[in-house]
């Protein structure tokens, strides 16, 4: 029962982020409504005894995808027309769609059956039981995680390269004119 | 409406939630985290279903969607500050004229 009410709070918490999301002009607070509904959403997890994901969605999500969102919010200038004006011209056509969508999956609701949950052993998603298990089982898929994490960064640092190649030429450009 | 129903239906919910900002919102920092807010509900979806079945596969899954939300944002973003370079704005009209 105190079960279903944590999970109540917490999905209540998870959809007020994301409909606030909606509304919020600046960048900066729709992100922390997103790492609002991030916390809820690990609280769910945990709540759910998936305490692995729940601790990797504090760390990876809140602590290194937001804050490296936030830094790059902090780069950007507030005066830019899409700071200001928050919807497109498509916000009928979307809100017409919001409103199919959570027609279809309230119908969808309504003729469900019950679930029928599998036997789950208590100790399964706990830290030390999990990490036996995936560093016995799924190391080759560990590996390739790091390999594509790699290969972002070299992306990353090569148009980060493709940005100060283009400044270099933009300055040399102006001190040519000027002489 | 039991537990399993009720977040769902919240995944479902926070999914098309993503889905219209990304359609609706003019900032294309604001679009990314609307894409982000649909991963995370596809994510409790898979949650839901891990724990329902009591398979560790199903954690290991979303630990390498993790990986792969983070390299993700690691390259979206340096792309988009290179067209905030280029084009001195954020509203995704302004650059019609790019033609893939």
């Amino acid at each position: 029962m105190i079960e279903t009410v944590f999970l109540m709070i917490f999905s209540f918490g998870a959809l007020i982020g994301a409909v606030a999301m909606f509304f919020l002009r600046h960048p900066m607070r729709v992100a922390l409504a997103l790492i609002g509904t991030m916390l809820s959403l690990a609280a769910i997890y945990a709540e759910l005894g998936l305490h692995v994901i729940a601790v990797f969605q504090v760390l990876i999500y809140v602590g290194a995808v937001m804050v490296f969102m936030i830094y790059a919010i902090m780069l950007l200038d507030v005066r830019d027309r899409s700071f200001t004006e928050r919807f497109s011209s498509l916000l009928v056509a979307g809100l017409a769609g919001l409103l199919l969508l959570l027609g279809v999956l309230v119908d969808g609701l309504l003729r469900a059956e019950p679930i029928a949950a599998a036997p789950v052993t208590e100790d399964v998603f706990r830290i030390g039981a999990f990490a036996i298990v995936f560093m016995d089982e799924f190391w080759v898929y560990f590996a390739l995680a790091a390999v594509l994490l790699l290969v972002a960064e070299i992306a990353a640092s090569a148009v980060i390269d493709v940005r100060r190649r283009g400044a270099d030429a933009a300055a040399s450009g102006k001190e040519r004119g000027r002489g | 409406m039991d537990n399993a129903h009720l977040l769902l239906a919240v995944s479902g919910t926070l999914f098309t939630l993503g889905l219209v900002g990304v359609i609706v919102r003019r900032n294309l920092l604001v679009m990314l985290m609307f894409l982000e807010l649909m991963l995370n509900g596809v994510l409790l979806s898979l949650a839901v279903f891990t724990q329902l079945l009591g398979v560790e596969a199903g954690a290991v899954l979303m630990l390498l969607v993790f990986t792969v939300a983070a390299a993700e944002i690691a390259i979206a973003v340096p792309i988009l500050l290179l067209l905030v370079r280029a084009g001195h704005t954020l509203d995704p009209g302004a650059y019609g004229g790019l033609k893939g």
